[in-house]
């Protein structure tokens, strides 16, 4: 039963109006321009006859007498193994010149998970990253941002999170993106043979600021559906500043009435109705998912890096190429710390982070010109050290050879004694002569 | 009722918010059905113009179009009581998520409605009330036995005058839809009684004469029940800044909080947070009673990807299932997290109705609102002399951990203690995070003054000493410790030494998580000492590493079992120290 129109009345933003009959909120029509592309457009609301479409690739030379299909279907996407490998914009549409995918498609934006159905999460994700396996490990279905000031490499540390991790399935939604960047995602992506776990959905810069609210809802959809499929998903979001920048945008252009900033009041809600998309089924796969919150300003007070953190289980700053070891945080970590990985798990990365602190205080100090004692210069070549072999996002070890060199680099540079380490971890895993 | 209802049609949609064109009476906030293909969806009326109403639907409204069907019920929004509260988790329009998932499985599909309370199961009741008392509504009928608490079954709440009982049902198991008894009103007409009520949410419940609270709430945390603390029937509010620790304080609080009944309102928070409690709950043990957690606790769940409408709801229905139990006699606890989260619910649909926006677009009601629902709480005397307490906390989430906004400050302006949680104590790992220097509580003094405290003197000194303690730190991060006198540097370490003996806690240890009124007079008793002894040093470092010595032999002996050995010869051995 479709539809067709061919007199649009109004438009304004991304908005267009049109008399029709019998649509339904969200149902997805398709505009073809006189100049013969076709976009698709959803029924965001109506008033008797009056229907509001919001049309995905903007109104930007859409004419009057454009001509109208209702498709009496909501947006789908299609899902199946054939999306591996793919890259599709932010309409759902292969932008990679590969073939249409002819797959059964499912709806986005689903209903939420039931939580009394959902299970403590217990499993660790490896991203062989030490900064995050070592000190702030991730935990299968945790939903985690990187709070990072523009310029900072937040799409490298994806990028190799991505490569590196032991994840069944990447899916990889960009908002917003460079185009430089997402030639970098796929380069590396072939590179490290990730390519082929992966299905990417992007939106870049230039493209219309609809299909950029359209990437997390795709990706997630697809996420879920392969998490129901007994499949370990790892899913990046990057950035969700861009993503709420566009959810800015068109509320503005809809006149609603901003409530911080620009920002729409429902930020939280609409930030928080695609984290919580995160799950471990029991018996089944898992979403987890990271994402990139760029912060203006380097203002974590500013309502997107605000919104996220009331939201999300933990952060992780990354400042000056590097995970920061004291800001950022796995509110989830010690559901595997020493309980999935070894039992001196917690109590080294502890010890060695307590060190690290009481290191960059002896940095300052010798910044400040004073005196350094015996103690203060084992701190300064225990800080070099940790900082080149730990922090150094391109490090690529398995969790157990990390806990190795942890150890390697206190033996290095402290004396037994000198860690505030219990006995039976020193016995057992300490690199001293005896 | 065989009265018609009104009937309608959907005329305009946007977002949640339809526009009904209707025929027929219909109230304010009534609740309506919208048909949409094979599904119905509940909504509720919040606004009537002539023949047309607005609406607000509780789910997803994809798929609704022009002219579907209304029903309109004639009931108000309404929450099911009786039997069976206990134990269950319900979302935001009391639908018991457990059974929901058997039907529908993993997901939370729109249009699902089950009954909020199990009908299949019978309860072992005794009658109270017998043939020919006059009674009134709220009165007790009988009573039941749900996990520790005795459930009576009372007198309708909207039975209206005075009425003679014609028959209760005698000792037996009945299900909640059985009829356990008969009365007769004042015009004659008989009611037949079973063990379910209804309420309607937004209205408060409470039968009975309202008191000054003046009974202390343990919690069981030091920081709380020492200098901020709350009472049974009073109010308080946690706001703080994402990850300061609101969510551990009240979790904690709801398992070792002595009170009878607690319900639990996650509202609009992380799903995971939820699965904690339901997970852990039902495995730990209530010292006081012997039986389960989750005996005592109802959980209402509407976390933040499920339908911001019900997260409204959320609330009410957490506070109506708190009244409910206040009014058998029971001391009931609600807490809710996040009520910044509900007021941004308001704020949605508020905006939606382009209703003139206040400050941070949040509607001009905002205040009263808040002021309402805190206003539930309290303590009610019955008609025999017995009295009953619901006590209620929110915590807030301000926009920037920015306390100057106005959820803070509304809540600031109703609550009777502020426990402000602040992101410098939480990044120095202070937990719980609570600031001292900025939190306070109006019942402190009411106790003193009803004679129901005797440690207020301690703690007012200790308060001291943290707040001029405090101003010396500020002044040592300037001129550094050789600007300080050697005295201001002991007082600041009694500050300290305070501040890490009593008011941090660690809840990750089994036995310092919970502190119980008598454990926290002897660790005062301690306190008291300390802060009251001249201490004489000749450095300022020897004053430190005592105080270091010190403290840390308190923190060890605060995580001694107080029915242990060697919890005795700790203390001796921390006054030993003291004494020099
Ligand atoms: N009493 C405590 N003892 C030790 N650690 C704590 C304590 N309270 C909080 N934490 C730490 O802080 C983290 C965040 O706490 P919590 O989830 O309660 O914060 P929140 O204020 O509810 O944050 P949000 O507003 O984001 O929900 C916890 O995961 C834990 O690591
Ligand atoms: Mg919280």
């Amino acid at each position: 039963m479709v539809k067709t129109y061919n007199r649009i009345e109004r438009i304004k933003g991304s908005i267009a109006q049109v008399q029709a009959e019998g649509v339904k909120l969200g149902e997805l029509a398709q505009i073809k321009t006189k100049d013969g592309r076709v976009t698709l457009a959803e029924v965001i609301s109506f008033d008797h006859n009056r229907v509001n479409l919001q049309v995905y690739s903007g109104t930007k030379g859409v004419s009057t007498g454009d001509q109208i299909r209702f498709l009496a279907r909501p947006m789908r996407v299609p899902f199946g193994n054939s999306l591996l490998g793919r890259v599709f914009s932010g309409s759902g549409s292969p932008i990679d010149n590969g073939p249409e995918v002819l797959e059964e498609p499912i709806d986005i934006g689903g209903p939420s998970f039931n939580p009394s159905r959902r299970i403590i999460p217990r499993k660790m994700v490896k991203t062989n990253i030490p900064m995050i396996d070592m000190f702030n490990t991730l935990v299968i279905s945790q939903k985690i941002p990187i709070f990072s000031i523009p310029g900072e490499p937040y799409n490298e540390l994806l990028a190799r999170i991505a490569s590196q991790t032991d994840a069944d399935i990447i899916v990889l939604g960009g908002m917003g993106l460079k185009f430089d960047d997402y030639q970098y995602f796929k380069n590396y992506f072939s590179k490290s043979g990730a390519i082929d776990k992966t299905t990417m959905f992007i939106h870049l810069a230039s493209d219309p600021v609809v299909e950029c609210i359209l990437v997390p809802d795709l990706a997630l959809a697809v996420a879920e559906q392969f998490a129901i499929q007994n499949k370990n998903v790892l899913c990046l979001l990057t950035d969700m500043t861009a993503f709420s920048d566009a959810l800015k945008e068109i509320a503005i252009s809809m006149e609603r009435v901003p409530s911080n900033r620009g920002y729409p009041g429902s930020l939280y809600s609409d930030l928080a109705a695609r984290y919580e998309k995160a799950v471990d089924i029991e018996g089944s796969g898992s979403i987890t998912v990271i994402t990139v919150t760029t912060m203006p300003g380097n203002d974590v007070t500013h309502p997107v890096p605000d919104n996220t953190g009331y939201i999300t289980e933990g952060q992780f700053y990354l400042h000056g190429g590097k995970i920061d070891p004291f800001g950022s945080l796995s509110r989830l970590k010690q559901q595997v710390m020493g309980k999935v990985t070894r039992k001196d798990h917690s109590d080294l990365a502890n010890a060695m982070i307590r060190l690290y602190a009481d290191a960059k205080k002896a940095r300052d100090r010798e910044s400040m010109g004073f005196r350094l004692s015996a103690w203060d210069k084992k701190l300064l070549k225990y800080s070099y050290e940790f900082e080149s072999n730990m922090m150094d996002l391109a490090v690529n070890l398995d969790i157990d050879e990390q806990l190795e060199l942890g150890w390697s680099i206190l033996a290095k540079c402290f004396d037994r004694n000198e860690t505030g380490l219990k006995a039976e971890w020193l016995d057992k895993y300490g690199k001293w002569d005896k | 009722m065989d009265k018609e209802f009104a009937k309608g049609r959907i005329v305009a949609a946007q977002g949640n918010l339809m526009t009904v064109e209707f025929e027929g009476i219909i109230r304010q906030n009534e609740v309506v059905y919208v048909q949409t293909g094979s599904e119905k969806l509940k909504g509720e009326v919040i606004e009537i113009n002539g023949n047309e109403a607005k609406v607000q639907v509780f789910e997803l409204t994809n798929g609704i179009k022009l002219n579907d069907e209304v029903s309109f019920t004639g009931d108000l929004l309404f929450v099911e009581l009786g039997p069976g509260l206990l134990k269950n988790v319900y979302d935001g329009l009391q639908n018991p998520l457990e059974e929901v998932a058997q039907a529908k499985g993993y997901f939370l599909p729109r249009g699902v409605y089950l009954n909020a309370l199990p009908r299949g199961v019978k309860w072992e009741f005794t009658p109270i009330a017998k043939k020919g008392d006059t009674v009134e509504k709220g009165d007790f009928l009988g009573s039941v036995p749900e996990g520790v608490i005795s459930h009576k079954i009372m007198v309708p709440f909207q039975f209206q005058g005075k009425g003679t009982i014609i028959e209760v049902k005698k000792k037996g198991s009945y299900t909640v839809e059985e009829e356990i008894a008969k009365i007769k009103d004042e015009e004659g007409k008989i009611h037949s009684v079973n063990m379910i009520q209804k309420w309607p949410a937004k209205f408060p419940l409470r039968l009975g004469e309202r008191v000054l609270p003046t009974e202390k709430l343990s919690t069981a945390c030091r920081i709380i029940d020492g200098p901020f603390p709350v009472a049974k029937g009073g109010t308080f509010c946690t706001p703080g800044p994402f990850g300061a620790g609101k969510t551990v304080l009240q979790h904690q609080i709801s398992k070792y909080a002595e009170i009878e009944v607690v319900v639990v309102v996650a509202c609009g928070e992380r799903a995971g947070e939820v699965v904690e409690l339901l997970r852990e709950f039902p495995h730990l043990d209530d010292p006081k009673t012997g039986k389960k957690l989750m005996d005592r606790t109802c959980i209402i769940c509407n976390t933040s990807s499920m339908p911001v409408a019900a997260r409204e709801s959320s609330v009410y229905v957490g506070v109506t299932i708190a009244e409910y139990y206040r009014q058998m006699g029971v001391d009931t606890l609600l807490l809710a997290d996040s009520t910044s989260r509900w007021a941004q619910a308001l704020r949605e649909m508020s905006g939606r109705l382009e209703e003139i926006p206040g400050e941070e677009a949040f509607p001009a009601y905002l205040a009263s609102r808040i002021s309402e629902f805190y206003e539930r709480a309290g303590v009610i005397r019955f008609k025999n002399g017995d009295t009953a307490s619901l006590t209620i906390g929110g915590s807030v989430s301000p926009a920037g951990g920015n306390f100057e906004e106005p959820v803070t400050q509304a809540t600031l302006a109703v609550v009777g203690c502020f426990l402000g949680l602040s992101r410098s104590r939480s990044d120095a790992r202070r937990f719980p995070a609570i600031d001292p220097l900025i939190s306070w509580s109006k019942y402190l003094d009411r106790f003193a003054e009803y004679g129901k405290v005797d440690n207020s003197a301690i703690i007012k000194k200790a308060q001291e000493f943290i707040h001029e303690g405090n101003e010396i730190g500020k002044k040592m991060s300037v001129v550094g410790e050789e600007g300080i006198q050697i005295d201001d540097i002991v007082l600041y370490l009694k500050g300290e030494f305070y501040d890490s003996v009593f008011l941090q806690q660690n809840a990750f240890d089994k036995v310092d998580t919970a502190t119980d009124e008598k454990r926290q007079k002897e660790q005062l008793s301690i306190i008291k000492i300390v802060l009251d002894r001249d201490f004489v040093f000749e450095e300022r470092d020897e004053a430190r590493s005592f105080f270091l010595n010190l403290t840390d032999k308190v923190i060890q002996w605060n995580y001694t079992p107080m029915d242990n050995k060697s919890y005795g010869e700790k203390k001796m051995e921390i006054i030993r120290m003291i004494e020099g």
